[in-house]
């Protein structure tokens, strides 16, 4: 099978005070057509400018400074600003986790559904208006004849990310991005548009690269996981095997920190603080939180070993013994 | 509902929270309850957990405790005197001992004072100590909630989140309270950091003997550190009990709603949503005792 979407050593750095710090260094995925990536990680570890580097939407001081991203066999780092405009909304999609400042507050939701279509000459006007209500209606938006209509400010927060995910998917694209679609939103509504975005998912024959920090979120929705860390990805897996084996320790540490086993007791914590991206150590990132380290993680970054069928992992823990090979 | 014997710490009575509305100009003003007939009690050095989706009124029950939001009718018992009750002057004193921490480290800090001098204004406030007093408390705050007295003169801007709640909760320790309203006091901060602060939640609540309400919206993180739990649901209390029996026998179709709707870090768990209906809701019922200290609105 051809991957949808292969990106391969993405790296893309941020010009602070004339040094270049990489947000995002060397990464590599792919994703196949129909399959969902879970990208987890916490603050600061590029999982969001990934995102935005896939669209070619990082903002100066930061950009792409090396690296491919095939999307249907095209490299999209190649394209002309033109045709990746063609490309954004009509083929990939995006959507955030603010649905309070996401939609324009001055236009109906209806307008901007249309305007999606319009941009990218899939509808005609009174098509389009035709079009809003049929995909409000596959979001399930109650009464969606009347609230075509609506402004923004008079649908609630769960109201708001529907409309998002019918403007992403109006103009029928093959990869949905969704960069923590359901962080801002409560524990029901959350459960409600996870469940939309996977009918969604097999409606519309989606691929989709869903972005967050909420490990019960990827257990849910995910089949791939890839974990990042300090602007690396550190442990790419199937999610079963994630979850039930996870290899690198700064995954186990996050596995094992939830609370949930034995209450009152202390969680097991990863101590320290997420590194700073301009000081990081010379070796591993993770190194000075982890609690397996020794001596060969200060020398250099851990390059990625294989520990299982179709799972890899960035830690020397894990380098083939001598003899082996 | 108090625990037999003894008072308990902080006795909420049929609090309720009026606000006035109006959707327009020349609509008449409506009323809204953000909070309607709450009562519930918190044993000295317990930890009790107010979870509820947004709006549900869990955060303005916590501010009409310390009276930050004056309630509109109800009584709030503190070491057995009505907080309702107190003079202004009353009230100032009384606030040594209860204390609120908030849940985002980034706006509850004031960016233009030292850390030390965050930690230091409630002794100033109150007249703690002389200079030199106040200052080696401070020192001690900060090796109290694992923060470096090295960095006692940084801004807050030079801290990351999991250190900013550390000075906030430093603050909040700085008079020796016995009541800390924790208003998600984890929610804004990393995965990896979270479970740091709450360790230190709980180790600070073994050593100084401090008492919680504990607001949240993780269920998870509720279930993990509270004894005892209440739901809320647009401003009413629909269950609370031993936490242990809410999550493993929860009564209220809404609890069973809620806990539903947790996303499960399993890839295997079964998965059977229950989608919330109206008709839970009308007409509301009374609180009634399933089991012994198990209340539910059923």
């Amino acid at each position: 099978m051809t991957a949808l979407l292969s990106v391969r050593h993405l790296t893309t750095a941020f010009d602070i005070g004339g040094r270049l710090i990489p947000a995002v260094n060397d990464v590599s995925f792919d994703l196949q057509p129909g399959e969902t990536l879970g990208l987890v990680g916490e603050s600061g570890s590029g999982k969001s400018v990934t995102a935005l580097s896939i669209l070619r939407l990082v903002q100066l001081p930061g950009r792409i400074t090396g690296g491919s991203i095939l999307f249907r066999s095209r490299d999209l780092l190649t394209l002309s600003e033109a045709a990746m405009r063609r490309v954004r909304g009509a083929e990939i999609s995006l959507i955030f986790q603010e649905p309070m400042t996401a939609l324009n507050p001055v236009f109906t939701v209806g307008d901007q559904i249309a305007e999606a279509l319009l941009v990218h000459g899939k509808a005609t006007r009174s098509e389009a208006r035709q079009r809003a209500v049929e995909l409000l209606e596959a979001v399930r938006l109650p009464d969606p004849a009347r609230r075509v209509r609506d402004y923004p400010h008079q649908l609630s927060g769960g109201m708001r990310q529907r409309v998002l995910i019918a403007i992403a998917l109006a103009c029928q694209p093959a990869l949905l991005i969704a960069d923590e679609p359901t962080t801002a939103l409560d524990v029901t509504i959350q459960a409600e548009i996870l469940d939309l975005l996977r009918e969604m998912k097999a409606r519309f024959h989606l691929s989709l690269l869903l972005i967050t920090h909420d490990l019960g979120v990827v257990a849910e929705t995910a089949d791939r996981v890839a974990v990042m860390y300090a602007g690396r990805i550190v442990e790419e897996a199937p999610v079963r095997e994630i979850f039930r084996a996870p290899k690198h320790p700064y995954t186990q540490g996050l596995l094992t920190s939830m609370p949930g086993v034995t209450p009152g007791t202390r969680l097991r914590a990863i101590e320290g603080t997420v590194p700073d991206l301009s000081a990081l150590p010379r070796g591993c990132a993770f190194g000075p939180r982890c609690p397996d380290h020794f001596e060969l993680c200060d020398t250099a970054p851990p390059p990625l070993y294989d520990v299982g069928a179709d799972h890899c992992a960035r830690c020397y823990l894990h380098r083939p013994h001598e003899g082996d090979r | 509902m108090a625990s037999a014997g003894d008072v308990p710490l902080l006795d909420v009575r049929h609090l309720t929270k009026e606000f006035q509305q109006r959707h327009g100009l020349w609509q008449p003003r409506a009323v809204m309850r953000a909070v309607h007939d709450v009562s519930f009690t918190i044993d000295e050095g317990q930890t009790f957990g107010l979870v509820g989706e947004s709006g549900s009124g869990k955060t303005t029950t916590g501010r009409c405790i310390l009276r930050l939001i004056e309630p509109t009718s109800g009584e709030v018992w503190f070491r057995g005197e009505n907080v309702l009750g107190y003079s202004r002057e009353q009230l100032r004193r009384a606030r040594r001992h209860m204390q609120i921490v908030f849940q985002d480290p980034y706006s509850s800090l004031n960016p233009r004072m030292r850390a030390r001098q965050i930690v230091e204004e409630p002794l100033v406030i109150h007249k703690q100590g002389s200079r030199q007093q106040r200052r080696d408390r401070v020192a001690e705050l900060f090796g109290l909630v694992g923060l470096d007295p090295m960095h006692l003169e940084r801004y807050p801007h030079q801290f990351s989140g999991g250190q900013r709640q550390r000075i906030g909760l430093a603050r909040a320790l700085a008079l020796n309270p016995s009541l800390i309203i924790a208003d998600e006091p984890v929610s804004a901060l990393d995965v990896s950091i979270q479970a740091q602060v709450v360790n230190l939640l709980m180790d600070l609540q073994q050593r100084l003997r401090l008492t919680y309400l504990f607001i949240a919206h993780d269920l998870r993180l509720v279930e993990h550190i509270c004894a005892r739990v209440a739901v809320m649901y647009r401003g009413r209390i629909v269950e609370l009990g031993p936490t242990a029996r809410l999550f493993t026998a929860p009564q209220h179709p809404y609890t069973r709603a809620l806990l539903s709707a947790v996303p499960v870090p399993d890839p295997d768990a079964v998965r059977r949503r229950i989608p919330i209906q109206e008709e839970w809701f009308e007409p509301a019922l009374p609180l009634r005792e399933v089991t012994p200290g198990h209340w539910a609105a059923v």
